[in-house]
């Protein structure tokens, strides 16, 4: 079999990796086998930031529409991610900036300004979490400097969402990060580094494949199994790919000796998991985030397409754009660096009952192309969920994107996120809602809510109770109690079953409130967290 | 260390090398230039002697010092099971798996399984018995980490058990009467029977109940250990601890050797916050005994999931109480319960009690007062120190109390906390018979409330509340009197070792340890002023237990009163040997020679210290030197919880101001103002750093950080930050305004200095109390709501509905009187 090494450019040079588990993070290689030490292990999840790093790769030219939220340092574009959940091959072609790059940027000086602000502001204590903040500062220094604008505190805030602190309480790091653009500047020289990447590039074949050996997998001989990792750079060869290898799985057991397993992987922000938390075994992996046609956003037939690889960033920020109710929904989907990583694609085929883009996507009418060998088929994303965890994909078959029509002008829209946290958490619920009114009738109504069943799904009784009827006070609390036909749903630990009914209840009352016919209330009326996203760069990527 | 760098812009006066390893920063605040030229070094606002490291990624924590050849992984079986008898484990299916080198179990510790901090109840492996779903049952050494968890992660699979029945809270162990030690009584009265008598007699008397869950730390250096067989039957362990002489003797205890076999060390923590306290300690034990079986360096990292299941964290505490006051809301009695969920053992939940009961007082003067404390036995984690020590819960019920009274009253909570304030001179006995004697509560407060416009904004939240349908404000002012000191007398003291070499260059050793409070930077400070040197002269090193022996922990706040002392003490003699020396040598008194910028001057002359240390080398004059404190005046019963246990107090108080939506119960703050009192700063942008850092910390736990266990299984289901959720950046309050009260502490402590690390955690007690004004404003004040803490938004929204409940029953109460 072809096996190729990885190959990605760090610390001025191209390095290679080989004979490493297809799982080994990139955290874990920069530990072990680089011996940079800079960046941390805070919690392994994806939660905390310790071990954000920035990853450049060569700008795609489909990237246009979400730009004003993108990092462009000359042809490279650069996304912070979470080292702990970040698959080492998913970088072959990409280069890795670590806290350990950053001086090299800045020759004159003994610290980048990055670091020499977070100093000067006494911005760090324990220091452990430091340099994650340092790179995601780093994302919005290279942003800001790249086109001469300056941030505001608030979406420096923002910027923030994904990396923890324990010791300072944030102020001095936000102000260590509007320090920054103060000092002389640095700048990183990206020509070298996409030269290098150009020649990855010219140099690795259609799909890159890489074996290695896997020991926590031995075979009866107790000689380790031999994993492989695909990046096929074209549909048809990603087609091809799982049209040969079905997706069915095999028990766990079973990987050695037994029918190999593959598994898709787009930002691995909840496979990453899978492994270094529930050590499952996730066989082969086919990563389909560098196939050209899946990372593309375009606008068609009045509505958006979003390729299933397409970052979560991205397509938020294309979403909210075009949909500027979903601009606090886009804020809050999770932190940077774990927007920067996942998919929406992953997000809506991974189908968890919490998971934050099916709801406010089912109430726009989402459909979804799915694909198997060349065939396509679309699908409402209403019909998708077939039951805890399951879809309606076939053996063979991939999303391959997401259509979302534009709501009419007169469709008021809002997407909620109920969480114990503004940032960066996973819903109690979440709840997405459309409505347009014929005359003073609701002429067309969605709601859909997740964290309400096991599945995300629309309220098919509530939605009855107000179409067809007058928007009226009367009609809303008829929705409201009809809620309890559509839903029974559980305690845990994000909240009790009560509480979630009467959440879900109340934001149905909020929605009455702020679209009223009469004396409607404006969000700052209703909402504690009014005008955060206003000053968000998804408002500014959203501006007319 | 790296090589210093040139400074940016030094003021006036600076030197090159001002800074730790580097230039002094830019930003050094212009009020304090004067200070540095006049070649004082504290009461400025060095920064972190690490910063410079921190922000390059080159701070060395233990995880990141390089591996030894050999070195083996460890991780550990957890308990699959809230309370069983353990019967058998099935060690040789987890040998069978790759990369394992070997299984360890309690019977493979040679000396004592215990690694309890007071009480000998803390099993390092389970033993009989398994306690708490996540007590550690067994270790795996494997030859990977990666191996290692994989094997250990089978527990369930291997450890046989059969199932008791399990105590999951703290209410239902009280009810059964389980406690890890003995409950304890403070009971104060002006007479036999005075308690009694005027909770019957008094105008009005209001009982009810309080929740406070507890709070992981959540450092984010996780636990771990790094143990190193060494020559001649020795143990070197790099530890992330909090206490490196008790880990040392837990080692030495496990392994059944004595205490000068084992080295412990520990340069920084990633964060500690009283979780590395006491139980750093297990990590340390069984990694020095797999290293010590197998002989081989075995390091033992946690995963942040099982750190959370193995570790215990904040106590959470159920309150009863029954309070009597007068008519402007004078406590005129009162009678509280506490209930601490200690756990599965006793760790240090007695010293945690005895502080919350220490602490239940506050502010405030209590006439007659019963406090009871009782540390619950469950089947969870065993909780343990946390920033604050008990301190908060105990004296979070009062504040509770006194907001309940001015809302039955009708006053603002601000009046009815004054009244209570602790007397000058008067009504300033706390019940365990420390008097108050320097307090400055009244000016504190009266500052930061005309500071803050508190009267003004009371004014401007209830105008939003009378327009505003769906957002509520609430407004808040707490103060806080916190006691300095270990509450056990002997731990009071510490040592310091101060090398000068002979080119002038200084190293600090001390008993405390960094993690990133600035301990070493201030202890630096010290030396530094005290021999007149700049700060990149001084280096501050490793705490270590073959350089200062019998260590306390760093803990209590009381990191720099003690070991900046001891460290003063030590450079005082190296200065006076030196002193002596130079008033020799150019005919001067020793007290005439002075020391400052690098130089000494003696009589008239000028030379570089270095010259002088040179002379004095020659000379044999010896040039390290020991140094010791002990605290002054510190007395403690532990049976009648009477006694002088705190050396002074600190003081401080915040407002805060929030906005409430009624209808999911989420929250913000959105302002605070926090007049803090850290007597004569040493380094004023390190406690500042301190206090803004203690009051988000104390506003999450009061807030959105909320401990779940499973109600059946006893699993713990906040298991790290994608389930138990911290602030970040966007929970600050936007407006923020934190402020020194400046106020030379009335006991000689280290250049007039107070602790700073845990009193500010008491500050957003305010933003609780702010919350509760806030949903007390949808029964325009009429009902008292019921609110728990964390208050999250389901709380906040039980708490409302019980509020619409309550205005709908005096309603229905005044219609039904007027249809009568």
């Amino acid at each position: 079999m072809d096996t190729q090494a990885i190959r990605f450019f760090h610390r001025g040079a191209v390095v290679q990796a080989q004979d490493l588990p297809i799982t080994t993070t990139v955290l874990q290689w920069l530990r072990e086998q680089a011996r940079c030490t800079g960046t941390k292990e805070g919690c392994a999840e994806g939660d905390c930031g310790a071990c954000t790093v920035v990853v450049a790769e060569l700008a795609r030219g489909a990237e246009s529409a979400a730009d004003a939220r993108a990092v462009h340092v000359g042809p490279l574009r650069l996304r912070p991610v979470n080292a702990c959940i970040r698959y080492l091959p998913t970088l072959h072609g990409k280069a890795l900036l670590t806290v350990e790059d950053l001086q090299t940027m800045a020759p004159e000086q003994a610290l980048h300004p990055v670091q020499q602000a977070m100093l000067d502001c006494h911005a760090s204590q324990c220091g452990f979490c430091t340099p994650g903040f340092v790179m995601s500062l780093y994302a919005s220094y290279a942003r800001h400097h790249g086109d001469g604008s300056r941030p505001t505190r608030q979406q420096l805030a923002h910027d923030l969402a994904g990396n923890l602190c324990r010791c300072t309480g944030y102020r001095p790091i936000l102000d260590a990060a509007q320090r920054m653009f103060e000092l002389p500047p640095a700048r990183l020289d990206p020509e070298p580094i996409a030269a290098a990447l150009r020649a990855i590039a010219a140099d690795t074949p259609d799909p890159f494949t890489h074996a290695a050996p896997n020991p926590a997998f031995p075979d009866a001989q107790g000689r380790a199994r031999i994993d492989r990792f695909f990046a096929p750079r074209r549909l048809a060869t990603l087609a091809a790919l799982l049209a040969e290898a079905p997706t069915e799985r095999p028990p766990d057991e079973a990987g050695a000796g037994g029918a190999r397993k593959l598994t898709l992987l787009a930002g691995a922000t909840d496979i990453g998991l899978w492994t270094n938390k529930q050590f499952r075994d996730v066989g082969d992996l086919l990563y389909v985030g560098d196939v050209a046609e899946l990372t593309g956003i375009a606008h068609e037939n009045g509505g958006l397409r979003i390729g299933a690889a397409v970052p979560l960033e991205d397509a938020w920020a294309a979403l909210a754009q075009a949909v500027p109710a979903l601009r606090d929904m886009a804020q809050r989907f999770a932190g940077p660096p774990v927007r920067h990583a996942g998919t929406l694609g992953g997000n809506l085929a991974n189908g968890s009952p919490i998971g934050d883009g099916a709801p406010a996507l089912m109430a726009l009418d989402a459909a979804l192309v799915l694909q198997r060998g060349s065939a396509q088929r679309r699908m409402p994303l209403d019909a998708f969920y077939l039951g805890y965890m399951r879809n309606a994909l076939r053996p063979g078959e991939f999303l391959h994107s997401i259509e979302v029509p534009l709501p009419h002008a007169a469709t008021r829209v809002c997407a909620e996120k109920h969480s114990k946290r503004y940032d960066s958490d996973i819903s109690a619920l979440s709840c997405g809602l459309a409505l347009r009114l014929d005359g003073a009738r609701v002429g067309h109504v969605r709601i859909a809510f997740g964290g309400m069943a096991a599945v995300v799904r629309r309220a098919a009784h509530a939605e009855a109770a107000l179409h067809g009827q007058r928007w009226s006070e009367a009609a809303v609390r008829a929705a409201m109690d009809a809620l309890a036909d559509d839903f029974q749903p559980l305690s845990d630990l994000r909240a009790s079953q009560d509480h979630r009914l009467r959440v879900a209840r109340n934001l149905l009352w909020r929605f009455w409130l702020e679209n009223r016919p009469e004396a409607p209330l404006a969000p700052a009326q209703t909402r504690v967290w009014a005008g955060l996203q206003e000053s968000s760069r998804i408002a500014e990527s959203g501006a007319p | 260390m790296n090589k210093p760098a040139q400074p940016l812009a030094p003021p006036p006066g600076a030197t090159e090398t001002a800074g730790f390893g580097r230039g002094l920063p830019p930003s050094w605040p212009e009020a304090e230039w004067p200070a540095l030229r006049d070649g004082r070094r504290v009461g400025v606002s060095a920064p972190h002697e690490s910063a410079h490291l921190h922000v390059r990624g080159q701070a060395p924590y233990t995880d990141d010092v390089p591996e030894l050849a050999g070195t083996l992984h460890a991780a550990l079986g957890l308990s699959p099971l809230a309370h069983g008898r353990l019967l058998d484990l099935d060690a040789a299916r987890l040998r069978a798996l790759p990369g394992v080198v070997d299984v360890l179990t309690a019977a493979d510790i040679p000396g004592v399984n215990d690694c309890g901090p007071v009480v000998r109840d803390d099993p390092i492996l389970a033993e009989g018995t398994l306690r708490h779903v996540g007590q550690p049952v067994f270790l795996v050494v494997a030859t990977t980490r990666e191996l290692a968890r994989r094997a250990a992660a089978r527990a369930a699979e291997v450890v046989h058990a059969e199932p008791l029945p399990a105590v999951l809270t703290a209410r239902a162990a009280h009810a059964q009467g389980q406690y890890v030690v003995p409950s304890m009584h403070l009971k104060r009265e002006s007479a036999p029977g005075a308690l009694d008598a005027a909770l019957r007699a008094a105008p009005h008397r209001l009982r009810g109940s309080l929740q406070v869950g507890g709070q992981e730390q959540f450092y984010l250096e996780g636990q771990i250990a790094y143990a190193m067989p060494a020559e001649n039957a020795g143990m070197r362990v790099l530890c992330s601890t909090q206490h490196p002489s008790e880990m040392q003797h837990a080692v030495a205890r496990a392994l059944g050797w004595m205490d000068h076999q084992v080295q412990v060390e520990c340069r920084r923590m990633g964060g500690g916050f009283g979780g590395k306290e006491s139980q750093s300690g297990l990590f340390a034990c069984a990694a020095a005994v797999a290293a010590n079986k197998l002989g081989r360096p075995v390091k033992l990292r946690l995963d942040r999931d099982d750190d959370f299941l193995v570790t215990g964290r904040r106590h959470g505490f159920d309150f009863d109480f029954d309070v009597a006051f007068d008519d402007a809301g004078r406590i005129l009695a009162y009678d509280v319960t506490l209930i601490a969920n200690a756990g599965h053992s006793a760790d240090l939940s007695a010293a945690v009690m005895t502080r919350a009961i220490c602490h239940v007082d506050n502010a405030y003067w209590l006439p007659e007062v019963a406090i009871h404390g009782h540390s619950a036995r469950t089947n969870t984690q065993s909780n343990t120190a946390f920033r604050g020590f008990g301190g908060p819960q105990g004296a979070l019920v009062t504040e509770f109390v006194l907001d309940s009274i001015a809302r039955r009253l009708g006053l603002d909570a601000l009046d009815v906390r004054r009244a209570n304030f602790y007397g000058v001179g008067q009504r300033h006995v706390t019940p365990y018979g420390q008097g108050v004697t320097d307090n400055v509560l009244h000016e504190l407060v009266e500052q930061l409330a005309h500071g803050s416009r508190y009267a003004a904004r009371r004014a401007e939240v209830a105008a939003f509340n009378a327009r505003s349908p769906v957002l509520k404000k609430g407004l808040a002012l707490t103060p806080v009197k916190f006691g300095i000191s270990f509450n056990v007398p002997h731990l009071n003291q510490a040592g310091a070792l101060v090398h000068i070499y002979t080119d002038g260059s200084v190293l600090v050793n001390h008993g405390g340890t960094e993690m990133g409070q600035g301990l070493n930077t201030k202890v630096a400070q010290v030396v530094a002023h005290e021999l007149g040197l700049d700060f990149a002269q001084v280096r501050c090193t490793a705490a270590d237990t073959h350089k200062v022996a019998n260590t306390s922990a760093t803990a209590a706040s009381t990191g720099a009163d003690l070991n900046g002392m001891a460290a003063q003490d030590a450079a005082r003699t190296l200065r006076q040997r030196l002193a002596g020396l130079a008033g020799e040598r150019y005919g001067c008194r020793p007290e005439a020679v002075r020391f400052a910028h690098g130089r000494v001057e003696a009589g008239g002359t000028v030379l570089p210290f270095a010259e002088l240390v040179r002379q004095a080398y020659l000379a044999r004059v010896q040039l390290w030197s020991d140094g010791f404190y002990t605290t002054p005046d510190l007395h403690w019963d532990a049976q009648t919880l009477q006694g002088h246990p705190f050396y002074y107090f600190a003081y401080g108080a915040a407002v805060s101001e929030v906005v409430v939506d009624t209808l999911t119960g989420e929250c913000r703050v959105l302002r605070a103002d926090v007049l803090h009192d850290a007597g004569r700063a040493l380094n004023p942008a390190l406690d500042i750093g301190q206090i803004e850092g203690a009051f988000i910390q104390g506003m999450g736990w009061l807030t959105m950080e909320e401990l779940v266990w499973h109600p059946q299984s006893g699993l713990l289901l906040t298991h790290a930050p994608s389930t138990y959720k911290i602030p970040t950046a966007n929970d600050c309050p936007p407006d923020l305004r934190v402020r020194l009260f400046d106020n030379p502490n009335a006991q000689p402590t280290v250049h007039r200095s107070k602790a700073v690390g845990e009193p500010p955690l008491l500050l957003p007690f305010s933003v609780l109390l702010a919350i509760r004004d806030a949903i007390s404003a949808v029964g325009e004040h009429r009902v008292d709501p019921p609110l728990r803490a964390s208050a999250t938004a389901e709380a906040i929204l039980d708490a409302i509905e019980a509020v619409r409940a309550g205005v709908a029953a005096t309603e229905a109460v005044a219609s039904a009187t007027v249809a009568a």
